[in-house]
């Protein structure tokens, strides 16, 4: 392990001043099923932990109609998959919280960590992206709220400057008439990281769909929401036709690398496959199924 | 040069009083530290599950978590489901032949018993699902899902 120093912050005031204080190299501990593995095999600088997880807002997990959904960024997974309220009224947040890594990693990781460490393939944020969370960022000059699609800029890399940090994520309210679903494609059944992730939601007012957003993830170098697909499917009744143009305007948009986990070709392919499904379960949801 | 820490957590039910190494993992401490050679380094990346303990009641893989973490915490590792006897999961795993060269059975054990506390009914889907972060490269996985099974019925009575 590099020469790293432990601080455990109680509030946020005191996590802002620790990471303003330490600088570029220090960096926040949630769960710390990324950064502590990040920092032992070098791949990132790290000369102080603050750990964030005392903060009581980091662990806030909490429901209000008018206000939404709140999650303190710390809070492990489990915790988040195991809220009646929230398996009630956001099963695709569910869904990708019950599958980041196994048992061990979900006692320990969280939406924040997973936000933050910016991997393109994170399986949270394609669903927080289309539940149109937003991160509550707290640093040296006060608080901001930063949309979940316009955080992360590339792999690793994110709109944190000096001294700040995510305290929590807030997601809206499910509205009437809507829904959402998030699916994975990886070789083994569980405990692997995707080789393609998407999520849709969909909204309608009568037959017709009224809102939709359609977010892939481990096609591009951060997760992205694609409009294309979103407008392929709005303002008109849900059918086979505006769910295959959909899923063709997400293929477009995706643009995956080859490596190990799949090729380019079969990340495109899976990338309409899984966007067909999910905008089908978000419908069958928002239709109350 | 990082600094050494005293932490004091109970392990194995007993509370201790350690000094640990600032940038040791909760592994490196269990082992090097406290002593405790039966939670094992496999991957130190937290895809095998050869290091997992029950921390507050929850499965965590212990290269995954700072020593300065523990600072209060209740962890059990293997040695801890042994204090009075082999327990019945451990005496599954030696009647179904649940193991070959053992380097991954305290993680198996560890993370079975954290499954039978929540699920004592699991099915064997359940059980697989909550194992898959557990890796064994020679047993195979068919015997350790029959001990669990074994153990999960043995302890209903």
């Amino acid at each position: 392990m590099q020469d790293v120093k432990y601080a455990r912050a109680a509030s946020v005031d005191e996590a802002v001043a620790l990471l303003a204080k330490g600088g570029p190299t220090a960096r926040v501990l949630a769960g710390g099923t990324d950064i502590i593995v990040q920092a032992r095999e070098r791949r990132r600088q790290v000369s102080l932990f603050v750990d964030i997880k005392p903060v009581p807002e980091t662990q806030e997990l909490s429901y209000d109609p008018d206000a939404g959904l709140t999650v303190g960024a710390a809070l492990p997974c489990y915790r988040i998959y195991a809220d009646p309220t929230v398996r009630r009224l956001y099963p695709a947040l569910v869904e990708a919280a019950s599958v980041i890594g196994g048992v061990a990693i979900q006692g320990r990781a969280s939406l924040g960590g997973n936000l933050c460490n910016s991997g393109p393939a994170a399986d949270s944020v394609p669903a927080m992206i289309v539940l149109s969370a937003v991160a509550n960022v707290a640093g040296p000059s006060g608080r901001r709220r930063v949309p979940i699609e316009a955080f992360n800029t590339g792999p690793g890399t994110n709109v944190l400057g000096p001294g700040e940090f995510v305290v929590s994520l807030q997601f809206p309210s499910p509205a009437p008439g809507s829904g959402a679903a998030w699916e994975r494609f990886i070789p083994r059944n569980e405990m692997d990281i995707a080789v393609v992730n998407a999520a849709s939601y969909l909204r309608f007012d009568g037959q017709n769909v009224a809102s939709a957003r359609v977010a892939i993830g481990a096609v591009a170098p951060t997760c992205l929401l694609v409009k294309e697909a979103a407008e392929a499917v709005l303002g008109r009744p849900l059918g086979d036709e505006t769910i295959k143009a959909a899923a063709a305007a997400a293929r477009a948009a995706a643009r995956p690398i080859d490596d190990m986990r799949g090729s380019i070709k079969q990340r495109k392919h899976l990338t309409a496959v899984l966007v067909e499904r999910t905008l089908r379960e978000a419908a069958r949801r928002a239709r109350g199924g | 040069m990082s600094d050494r820490i005293i932490i004091q957590a109970t392990i194995n039910g007993e509370a201790l009083e350690f000094l640990a190494d600032e940038r040791d993992s909760l592994l490196d401490a269990l082992r090097e530290r406290i002593g405790l050679m039966g939670v094992k380094e496999g991957c130190n990346n937290g895809n095998c599950g050869a290091c997992a303990v029950i921390m507050d009641g929850r499965l965590v893989n212990s290269c995954c978590v700072m020593a300065a973490e523990v600072q209060g915490a209740q962890i059990t590792t293997v040695e801890g489901l042994a204090l009075d006897g082999l327990s019945p999961l451990q005496q599954a795993f030696l009647e179904e032949a649940a193991l070959q060269c053992g380097i991954c059975t305290p993680g198996f054990l560890v993370a079975s018993t954290a499954l039978l506390e929540q699920n004592p009914s699991p099915t064997e889907h359940e059980i697989r699902f909550w194992l898959a972060g557990n890796l064994c490269r020679c047993t195979g996985y068919d015997k350790i899902v029959r001990a669990v099974q074994s153990a999960a019925t043995k302890m209903k009575g």
